[in-house]
C-alpha cells in the first residue's frame, strides 16, 4: 500500500482492536430491522407462482379467477414485464417470469399483490397454468458428454470447459513410483441463511422505484433490475435493508424485479417475504460435483503429477457457474507443489436447482476431492497424513496449477506443524451419554464407539480473479459534530452479518485518530462496493474507506501546513488532535475544521489479474491466496453409524488481525459450515425435485452438533493488501470437511467417498 | 376475531385477525413487534422464541387465537428500561455473539429462560437448552461464551 497506515499511533477502538459492534445493541433489543421486518403504510403483499415441474412447456396462463379473488390488486405474468425479459449475474438468460418453458422446479411463473399474505397465497392456487412436462435432463455427466441429451440452452449444455495443462503429465505418469485414484462426490449444499429472502418495493412520484432488500452486492442488482423495468438506473433506488446472512445465496436476484413490477403496476408499495420452504427454491445452492482424481508419487511421497476431472452442476441457468469453474480448475490440486497437473473441469446445465455462490465456492468442491486424495496417498506409502501433506507444502516463491507464483507468505509447513503440536482432546467421559455419539437418545454407552483423527487443508482465492476489476468506493467526511470530530463513512458495501460496519469504523479511528465514527446507511447514491463475497470486503471495502481517509488527512495537513507553517511531512493525528512532530500540538481537530467539513471519495482497486488460458489455465488469475488446515476429531458408533465430532483445531494465516472477536467468529463460522456439508446438510434432488425444502428434512449444525474449538491465528502480512490483511471468511469452509470426512475414515477403516455422509453411508458399508 | 393480549406489560386489543394467523404474525405484522424473527415458521429454528405466561415457546408454533387473554414477553421487552440492556444482552453483545443476528432475538430469549432457572449452567446444559435454537453465522463458540458469561453477570447483578 502507498501511505504508510497510522497504526502506530493506535486509537482506542481502532484496527486490531475488537469493539462492539456499532449494529450490535439493535441486533440483541430486536430493534435492528431486517428486510422481512420492513413495513410501510397501504402496501400490499407480493407472492410468487413457482413451477412444479423441473422441465415443461407452458401452453397457456389463465390469471382470471385468481385477479377475480377479492382482495387481490395485480396477477403478472412475463407478458407484463416492463422491459428486458431475462436478466443475470453473469450471462443473461434467466427469465424474469418463465415464458414458453420452465426448466427447474421453483422457476417463478406468475406474481399476485394482495391485501393480505393468505389472501395472496389462494390468489396463487387459482391461476392455471396449462404445462407440456418434459423429461428432465438432472444427470450432469449425461449433460457434459452425451450428445442425445437435449440442450437446455442455444449454446448446448456445458456452461464452461476449463483446462488446466502445466507440465508434462507423460512425464509425470512416468517418473510415478505409486498412484492413487479416487472418484468423489459433493451433494447439494444450502446456504440456510437464516433471515429470509425479502424486501419491499416503493413507487416514486417520478415513475422510478425505490427498492429496501437484503442483498449482498447492490449494483449489480441495480444493473439487472433497471433494464427488466425499462427504467434509467438512477430511477432505482436501492438501499441494503437488514440482511441476515448471506454466504453467496443474496448474490443472484431473488424478489427484487418482482416486487418492483408490482409496486409499479399497482401503484402502492409491495412486500414480499419467502418463507422457508420458498427459501429453498428461491435462491442458487452450491454446486454438487462428481470428481475423478489421480495422483503420482515417488515412494519418499513426493508428488509428481496430479489429474482430474471435475463436474459440477450449474443446474437450469447459469449465474456464477463461470467462476465456479475457474476456482476449482486454478485450485484443483490445492495447495502442493505438483510438476505436471493436468484438471479438466466442467460447469454444466442441467434441470436441477440452479447452483451458483456458496461461501467457497468451487474451492470446497476441489478440496474435499485432492485432500481425499492426500489421505489415500498416505495410507498407500503408510505415512503420516501430516507427513504426505509438509512433503509438497507450497510456501513463497511456489508454482500454484495456473502457472501463478505465490509471491506473498504461504507458511503451509508451519501451520501443519503448529496443527500435529496442538493438544488432543481428552477421551471422552463414557459416564455421561450426552458425550456419545447419539447423546441424550442413550443409543450407547461406549460399546462400538471409535475415535477417528482426520486432517484438511485448503487454498482459497480471495477477491474476484480473471481481470476482473471489483473495486470498491468509499466517502469519509470528516466534520465538527458538537465540539467533536465525527467522521462519517458511506459506502454501498453489504453488511451481511460479518461485521464490515464494525471494521469501516476500526479504520477511521486509526488512520484519522478520532474517536466517532458513524457508518451511513448503505445505498447506490455512491459507487459500487463490489459484492460481500469471495473474503473481499475487509480488503476491497476496507481498503476503499482506508484511502480515503488517507485523502481527508492529506487535505487537513496541507491547509494545517498552511496555517500554521509546518511542513505537511511532520504532522499526524491523534487524540482528536493535529501533531507536529517537533512543536507538539497544534489544534484540535473540531476547532480547526470549524463549519468546514472536509471530505473525500476513493476507489480503492487491487492488483490487475489474468484470464485463465481457454486451452491451458495458464495465467496469474489471483489476486490474493489464504490457506486454513484443520484437524478434526471425530467418534464414531461404528454399529450405528451415528457421530460425535469432538472437536476441531484450525490454523490459518490472516496476515493481520483487524478485529480479533469477529475473526473468530468467521473462523468458528465457516467451520461449522463445513460441518455441516461433512456429515448434515444436503438438498436431496430427486428426478430433478427437492425432497426437503424444510429446517426439519434439512439439517443445519445445532449447537449439540458444534463441538468446542481450537483457534491458532497467524499473522504473515501480505505486501499488497490494506494492513497486510488477508481475506478469512472463506478458507476454513473448505478445509473443515475433508478434514472431517478423514477422521470418519480413520474411526471406520472405510473409503467414504462422498459427502454428507449420513449414518446409512456407515451401517451399509460396515461388513 | 378480535384478540386481548398482554404484551410486554401492557395489554393490546387486536382487530380484524384471521383463525389461521400465528402469534408470531399477529406481533410482527399488526403490532409493530417484529423483534421477534420468522426464520423457518415452522418450529425448528427458536427465532421467535417468546415467553407465553412464562413459558418459552416458539411464537410461530402458537395460534393467535391461544395467546387471548395471555401474558407475552417478546425481546423487545427484556431490558430493564428505555437504553438499557439485559444483563443477557450485554453478554450477546461483549462475547461476539451477534453476527447476522437473525438467531439473535430468539437466543436471548432462550438464554434468559435458561439462565434465570439454572444460574450455573454447564456447558452440556447450555448445548442441551439451546439446540432449537439455530444459528448459521457462529459456529455456536461465542453462543456458548454469551450465555456463560450472562450466567456469571446474572449471579454477579443478584438478579
Ligand atoms: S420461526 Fe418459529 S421456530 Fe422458526
Ligand atoms: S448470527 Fe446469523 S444466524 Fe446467528
Amino acid at each position: 500500500m502507498s501511505a504508510p497506515a497510522n497504526i502506530d499511533a493506535p486509537t482506542r477502538d481502532g484496527v486490531g482492536d475488537s469493539p462492539q459492534r456499532p449494529d450490535g445493541i439493535g441486533k440483541v433489543t430486536g430493534e435492528f430491522a431486517y428486510a422481512s421486518d420492513l413495513w410501510h403504510d397501504d402496501m400490499l403483499w407480493g407472492a410468487t407462482l413457482r413451477s412444479p415441474h423441473p422441465y415443461a412447456r407452458i401452453r397457456s396462463i389463465d390469471i382470471s379467477a385468481a385477479l377475480a379473488h377479492p382482495g387481490v390488486y395485480a396477477v403478472l405474468t412475463h407478458e407484463d414485464v416492463p422491459g428486458a425479459k431475462y436478466y443475470g449475474l453473469d450471462h443473461v438468460d434467466q427469465p424474469v417470469l418463465a415464458i414458453d418453458t420452465v426448466r427447474y422446479q421453483g422457476e417463478p411463473v406468475a406474481l399476485v399483490a394482495a391485501e393480505h399474505p393468505e389472501i395472496a397465497r389462494r390468489a396463487l392456487a387459482k391461476i392455471e397454468v396449462s404445462y407440456d412436462v418434459l423429461e428432465p435432463l438432472t444427470d450432469p455427466r449425461k449433460a457434459a458428454f452425451d450428445a442425445t441429451a437435449p440442450a437446455l440452452h442455444e449454446h448446448g449444455n456445458i456452461v464452461r470447459h476449463q483446462p488446466v495443462r502445466f507440465g508434462k503429465i507423460s512425464e509425470g505418469q512416468r517418473a510415478a513410483e505409486v498412484v492413487v485414484r479416487g472418484e468423489y462426490q459433493v451433494g447439494m449444499q444450502d446456504q440456510a441463511f437464516l433471515g429470509p429472502e425479502a424486501g419491499l418495493a416503493v413507487p416514486t412520484e417520478d415513475g422510478g422505484i425505490e427498492l429496501y432488500v437484503a442483498t449482498q452486492w447492490m449494483h449489480v442488482d441495480l444493473r439487472q433490475i433497471a433494464p427488466c423495468l425499462a427504467l434509467p438506473e438512477d430511477k432505482v433506488r436501492m438501499t441494503l435493508s437488514g440482511v441476515g446472512g448471506a454466504f453467496g445465496a443474496r448474490e443472484d436476484l431473488s424478489m427484487q424485479v418482482h416486487a418492483a413490477m408490482l409496486a409499479l403496476h399497482t401503484g402502492k408499495p409491495i412486500k414480499i417475504v419467502y418463507n422457508r420452504e420458498e427459501s429453498f427454491f428461491g435462491h442458487v445452492h452450491r454446486h454438487p460435483a462428481l470428481m475423478r482424481y489421480e495422483h503420482g508419487a515417488w515412494r519418499d511421497g513426493t508428488l509428481v503429477y496430479a489429474k482430474a476431472e471435475i463436474i459440477l452442476d450449474g443446474g437450469a441457468y447459469t449465474s456464477s457457474t463461470m467462476n465456479v469453474v475457474a476456482n476449482a480448475a486454478s485450485l484443483g490440486v490445492g495447495p502442493y507443489s505438483v510438476p505436471h497437473i493436468e484438471i479438466d473441469t466442467y460447469g454444466v446445465y442441467t434441470n436441477n436447482p440452479p447452483c451458483g455462490a456458496m461461501r467457497g465456492f468451487g474451492a470446497v468442491q476441489a478440496c474435499y476431492g485432492y485432500e481425499s486424495q492426500m489421505d489415500r496417498l498416505a495410507a498407500e506409502l503408510d505415512m503420516h497424513p501430516l507427513e504426505v501433506r509438509r512433503i509438497n507444502a507450497i510456501s513463497q516463491g511456489s508454482v500454484l496449477a495456473n502457472g501463478q507464483v505465490v509471491d506473498t507468505p504461504a507458511p503451509l509447513a508451519e501451520m501443519l506443524d503448529r496443527l500435529a503440536a496442538t493438544p488432543q482432546p481428552e477421551p471422552a467421559d463414557q459416564t455421561d451419554i450426552r458425550n456419545l455419539p447419539g447423546g441424550a437418545a442413550n443409543t450407547t454407552h461406549g460399546e462400538g464407539v471409535r475415535r477417528g483423527i482426520g486432517y484438511g487443508v485448503g487454498l482459497k482465492n480471495i477477491c474476484f480473479s480473471e481481470g476482473a476489476d471489483d473495486y470498491s468506493t468509499a466517502r469519509v467526511r470528516l466534520a465538527a459534530v458538537g465540539g467533536e470530530p465525527t467522521a462519517l463513512v458511506h459506502t454501498a458495501a453489504a453488511e451481511v452479518g460479518q461485521g464490515l460496519v464494525t471494521l469501516q469504523g476500526q479504520i477511521v479511528r486509526t488512520e484519522l485518530g478520532i474517536e466517532r465514527v458513524v457508518i451511513a446507511p448503505a445505498d447506490t447514491q455512491i459507487g459500487d462496493a463490489g459484492s460481500t463475497s469471495a473474503s473481499r470486503q475487509s480488503y476491497m471495502t476496507g481498503g476503499a474507506v482506508k484511502v480515503a481517509c488517507e485523502a481527508v488527512r492529506e487535505m487537513i495537513f496541507e491547509r494545517a501546513a498552511d496555517q500554521f507553517g509546518v511542513p505537511a511531512d511532520e504532522l499526524s493525528l491523534a487524540g482528536g488532535k493535529i501533531v507536529a512532530q517537533c512543536a507538539g500540538v497544534l489544534a484540535a481537530l473540531a476547532d480547526f475544521l470549524g463549519t468546514e467539513p472536509i471530505e473525500a471519495v476513493r476507489e480503492f482497486h487491487h492488483r490487475p489479474t489474468q484470464r485463465m488460458d481457454p486451452v491451458t489455465g495458464q495465467g496469474d488469475s489471483h489476486t490474493q491466496l489464504a490457506l486454513c488446515v484443520h484437524r478434526a476429531v471425530v467418534d464414531v458408533d461404528v454399529e450405528l453409524g451415528l457421530l460425535k465430532v469432538v472437536e476441531l483445531a484450525a490454523v490459518q494465516d490472516v496476515g493481520k488481525v483487524l478485529h480479533r472477536n469477529s475473526l473468530e467468529g468467521q473462523i468458528h463460522g465457516g467451520t461449522a459450515q463445513g460441518l455441516g456439508l461433512a456429515v448434515l446438510e444436503e438438498i436431496q434432488v430427486v428426478d430433478g425435485l427437492i425432497r426437503n425444502p424444510s429446517f426439519t428434512d434439512y439439517l443445519i449444525p445445532t449447537i449439540l452438533d458444534m463441538p468446542p474449538m481450537r483457534l491458532d491465528i497467524l499473522e504473515n502480512p501480505d505486501p499488497h493488501a490494506p494492513y497486510g490483511l488477508r481475506g478469512a471468511g472463506e478458507p476454513p469452509t473448505l478445509s473443515s470437511t475433508p478434514a472431517i470426512a478423514a477422521a470418519i475414515r480413520d474411526a471406520t477403516g472405510l473409503p467414504l467417498t462422498r459427502v454428507p455422509i449420513g449414518p446409512e453411508d456407515i451401517i451399509h458399508s460396515v461388513k | 376475531m378480535r384478540l386481548t393480549i398482554q404484551i410486554n406489560g401492557e395489554q393490546h386489543q387486536v382487530d380484524d385477525v384471521w383463525a389461521g394467523e400465528s402469534l408470531l404474525y399477529v406481533l410482527r405484522e399488526r403490532l409493530g413487534l417484529p423483534g421477534s424473527k420468522n426464520a423457518c415458521e415452522q418450529g425448528e429454528c427458536g427465532s421467535c422464541t417468546v415467553y407465553l405466561d412464562g413459558t418459552a415457546v416458539c411464537a410461530c408454533l402458537v395460534a393467535a387465537g391461544q395467546a387471548q387473554d395471555r401474558e407475552v414477553v417478546t425481546v423487545e421487552g427484556l431490558a430493564p428500561g428505555a437504553g438499557e440492556l439485559h444483563p443477557v444482552q450485554e453478554a450477546f453483545l461483549a462475547a461476539g455473539a451477534v453476527q447476522c443476528g437473525f438467531c439473535t432475538p430468539g437466543l436471548v430469549v432462550a438464554a434468559h429462560n435458561l439462565v434465570r432457572r439454572n444460574p450455573e449452567p454447564s456447558d452440556a446444559q447450555i448445548r442441551e437448552e439451546l439446540a432449537g435454537n439455530l444459528c448459521r453465522c457462529t459456529g455456536y463458540e461465542k453462543i456458548m461464551d454469551a450465555v456463560r458469561m450472562a450466567a456469571a453477570n446474572t449471579q454477579e447483578a443478584g438478579a
